[in-house]
């Protein structure tokens, strides 16, 4: 520990809360996100998709849209010159559907015209004929035999299962069993900027694509299947985008073959940008899910076993579900200890949108249950919701459901301490029930304790790379580039700071290139918290080719060795010298040295075995709690939330103002989740369709954030940092669930908690 | 019909149709992309101008409706050097992550302040309430107004 303090004060640029270097482009609307981009020439597209859940495709008609003046194509399936697949983990999903469509919304032509709205307009006047096959819309009833096959033999895209102990013994000698059954809607992911990108044919027959994503290498696969070109010939920048969330992790591929299929066809650029109500009835969303939650707990609050049912709806094509389903798998039971546990979790495909990959990946919906669990459980012993969890948290040295001893970086327990104090949890979960300010409006507090593994883990351990590339300038200044994205979370300050502190320069001098799928190799995707840990990391390995050379620079012109050379503020010094950096990287490049370096990093092993769901599933996590404080209003049944503390172990925070940024964007989404974001679904159809539809929290919905930042460093991570993103949305439902349940005395077992089913909790 | 406008400060005279959206003048026609598109109904604020110093969605008016208007955008606020201060407080404290409402929000935030330079947070959040956000859960833009008024109050 000692040691690791002295490094950290040793930091000058790492640590600090330097404003963002891309806020200055945002805030006077000079940066260009993916439909700000136009060239000359370009085509508009519009795609045609199906308004049937489940139907065989007889004919499609295109004479009408194609005679419109200014329609210059119209693309099927029959059209695509590579493979019709859209890979992601399985090859199920077609980039326009071909004989069958299997969910309203599936693209099945695409056009290209002079403006958007001929497109749209001819978009409309293309006709197909179906013939409707039966459809099935409900996970549990996609299950049983008989049903309509929308995926496979059975519609079970993927079953996980954890086998540890014997639950069912544990449960036969429990002092109390609780089990129940939650349901948890579907989350849009409700970006500001909708789909947008714009594809470029090259003179060499390959394409260019720009445009909103979060995973370039993602996309940059998509067309190599599509159009049935080289990766040579295929090359993908990320625009700024607008917001992403998942949401714009695998469906860019989709937005881009359709963009690149059209301007292959033409051979003139195409853009494509999605209205608000297409992005919301075609893109993924968060999965549905159904729960069976079954636990148990001695008389002293020890948590002896856990029995759980996890069914996810995954929509027509399994898109990213089966990683989903495993992350909700592995987060099963919460940060605790647990001997006995047994979880079967499903993916199961219905004739719906495709869902896929939303911030907390499958274990939002899974902790809700878990964490609403163990508040019942303290509940029915007597125990105060704060004690039961302390007594089975996770900590240093403990093993896990799953069977990972945790060796380092576990802030679990100062995350709940100081969460605790800063919220006044112990006195106000006894006042606040009778501080209600008279019979109408009840008040409570409640918490969930939550982890999170960062990186893709077991789970996608062959995509986890990075690569980066670092280059000094004849003027010191620094440029970087890396192969995952900035999408708003702050991952280009970030990692501008790591390099600004390996190379001793001021933030200000390092920029970030765009990325670019021709510029570092494939990087994987930017998901799952692991920017930070992973491009930063590549980004010091490419550094320190660079830093090695201004250090002989530096010893040379100051005279010593290179380990008397320290290097910081734009300064190298030595023995009371000191030279500026800029004056170095001018004599090295003259001297012809090569100040550019590639850096190279693939995260440590994992492991998991299929059979018994048991290994170390990722290298590390992240800690935290979250405590909530809401009042109800028993006549109309409306909550609102009123304060928010979040504690976080982050391991290192690289910038707290970003991290403090996370935690409060992941608070609000949370409880947006929690309590108002709510899309039924009728017949395949979805039921809300804009963001007056589809409520999500503004202004005036905002609780008081109090977000507290905990540091226990991760050995594997840069200056200690590990990943969180995703982190504070996580326990956000849950906390504020059990805060209702304090206020009103009855747990509510699905969300989000509408006023109408608060109303019907209290019997109203 | 010809429209005649004034767009941040400069006059424009343009021929388009009186049904075609101001928003489309103003990205398409003025290539001011720094309006930003993210519903086409009025929801979100993302398109966000100021027509004769009021915040408007630019998606929900047409031609027709803004004859002889005089309209700013993001670009019209932004001076030639440097930042205004509330684009220079939404920088400082954090109060941007993705951007893509940081336009609109900076515009209503100037629209407030220009009215009243001592906004109660209640009045901050009012006037914010058209301009959704997704990223920053929107404390840090609160925050960025207060700063900005506090700086523009003191004539910084």
């Amino acid at each position: 520990m000692a040691r690791y303090i002295m490094v950290l004060q040793s930091l000058q640029v790492v640590g600090a809360s330097i404003p963002r270097p891309d806020a200055v482009g945002k805030v006077t609307g000079r940066t260009k996100y993916g439909a700000d981009h136009s060239v000359p020439g370009m085509l508009w597209a519009a795609v045609v998709r199906s308004d049937r859940p489940h139907a065989e495709i007889l004919r499609i008609e295109t004479d009408a849209a194609l005679v419109m003046d200014g329609v210059e194509t119209v693309v099927t399936a029959a059209d695509i010159p590579g493979n019709n697949v859209v890979p992601v983990v399985l090859r199920d999903q077609p980039c326009l559907a071909e004989k069958v469509v299997r969910y309203v919304g599936e693209p099945i032509a695409l056009v290209a015209a002079a403006t958007q709205e001929i497109a749209r307009e001819a978009a409309c006047r293309v006709r197909v004929s179906y013939r409707d096959l039966p459809p099935v819309f409900d996970p549990r009833d996609a299950m049983k035999p008989g049903s309509p096959v929308v995926f496979g033999e059975d519609n079970i895209i993927k079953h996980w299962k954890i086998r540890r102990g014997n639950p069912t013994q544990a449960f036969k000698t429990a002092d109390v069993v609780i089990e129940d059954t939650y349901r948890t809607p579907y989350q849009e992911h409700a970006y500001i900027e909708p789909q947008a990108m714009l594809a470029i044919p090259t003179a060499g027959g390959g394409i260019e694509v720009t445009g909103a994503m979060q995973c370039p290498f993602y996309v940059q696969w998509a067309l190599v299947e599509v159009l049935g070109l080289p990766y040579g010939k295929v090359r993908v920048m990320q625009a700024v985008t607008g917001g992403a969330f998942g949401g714009k992790e695998d469906v860019p591929s989709l937005v881009a073959c359709q963009a690149a299929l059209l301007a292959l066809t033409t051979g003139r650029p195409v853009k494509l940008v999605y209205s608000r109500q297409e992005d919301i009835r075609s893109m993924s969303k968060r999965h549905p899910a159904w729960i069976r939650y079954k636990s148990a707990a001695g008389e002293t609050g020890k948590l002896l076993a856990v029995e759980v049912e996890y069914v996810l709806n995954a929509g027509a094509y399994a898109t990213l579900s089966p990683v989903v389903l495993w992350r909700g798998t592995v987060h099963a039971v919460g940060p605790y200890r647990c001997d006995n546990v047994q979880v079967d979790a499903y993916a199961v495909a219905t004739n719906t949108v495709p869902c896929g990959a939303f911030r907390g990946f499958g274990s939002p919906q899974i902790l809700f249950a878990a964490e609403s669990q163990m508040d019942r459980l303290a509940k029915a012993l007597g125990l105060s919701p704060a004690e039961i969890r302390a007594r089975n948290l996770l900590r240093k040295g403990d093993t896990t459901p799953y069977g990972q001893v945790l060796k380092e970086s576990v802030g679990s327990e100062e995350a709940l301490d100081l969460a605790l104090t800063q919220s006044d949890f112990a006195s106000k979960y006894r006042s606040l029930p009778k501080e209600c300010k008279n019979d109408r409006i009840k008040r409570g507090i409640g918490m969930a304790c939550t982890f999170y593994g960062v990186g893709l883990g077991a789970g996608g351990a062959h995509l986890a790379r990075t690569g980066a590339f670092v280059q000094m300038m004849v003027d010191g200044s620094v440029q970087f580039a890396v192969g995952t994205t900035e999408i708003g979370q702050g991952m280009e300050t970030v990692l501008g700071q790591i390099v600004a502190e390996e190379l001793g320069v001021i933030a200000d001098g390092v920029s970030m290139l765009p990325t670019d799928t021709s510029r570092v190799p494939d990087s994987g995707p930017t998901v799952a918290s692991r920017s930070t840990t992973m491009s930063g990391r590549a980004l010091r390995n490419a550094c320190k080719t660079i830093r090695d050379i201004v250090i002989e620079e530096a010893a040379e012109s100051l005279g010593g060795n290179g380990s008397d050379v320290s290097l910081g503020g734009g300064w190298a010094q030595a023995k009371g010298r000191k030279v500026e950096i800029s004056r170095l990287a001018a004599n090295a490049i003259k001297q012809r040295k090569h100040l550019a370096s590639q850096g190279f990093h693939m995260a440590p092993p994992t492991s998991w075995e299929e059979d018994n769901g048991q290994g170390d599933a990722y290298v590390v996590y992240s800690w935290a709690t979250h405590i909530a404080e809401v009042e109800v209003d028993t006549a109309t049944g409306e909550i609102r939330v009123l304060k928010i503390v979040a504690a976080h172990d982050v391991g290192k925070a690289v910038n707290p103002q970003t991290v403090e940024g996370q935690i409060e964007g992941g608070a609000v989404q949370g409880m947006g989740y929690a309590i108002m974001e709510h899309i039924p679904m009728e017949n395949g159809v979805l039921q809300a369709e804009d963001l007056s539809t589809y409520i999500i929290p503004t202004s005036k919905d905002v609780p008081d954030i109090t977000s507290i930042i905990v540091e226990h460093p991760f050995s594997e991570g840069p200056y200690g940092a590990k990943g969180f993103g995703e982190h504070p949305l996580m326990g956000i439902a849950p906390a504020v669930a059990n805060a209702v349940a304090h206020a009103i005395s009855v747990h509510i077992t699905e969300i989000p908690l509408l006023p109408e089913r608060v109303l019907s909790a209290l019997g109203k | 019909m010809t429209l005649s406008i004034t767009v941040n400060g400069k006059r424009r005279n343009l021929e388009t149709p009186p049904d075609r959206r101001l928003i489309d003048i103003i990205r398409d026609d003025l290539h001011l992309t720094g309006t930003k598109e993210g519903c086409g109904s009025g929801e979100c604020g993302a398109c966000t101008v100021l027509l004769n110093g009021k915040p408007v969605n630019s998606c929900l008016i047409w031609a027709c409706q803004v004859q002889q208007a005089d309209i700013v955008t993001i670009e019209g606020i932004t001076p030639a050097q440097g930042l205004h201060p509330v684009q220079d407080a939404f920088v400082q404290e954090g109060a941007v992550q993705c951007g893509f409402c940081t336009p609109g929000m900076v515009l209503s935030s100037v629209a407030l302040l220009s009215a009243n330079l001592n906004p109660s947070q209640e009045e901050i959040k009012q006037a914010l309430s058209g301009n959704l956000c997704r990223c920053t859960g929107y404390s840090k833009i609160f925050r960025a107004v207060e700063r900005a008024a506090e700086s523009l109050r003191s004539g910084k």
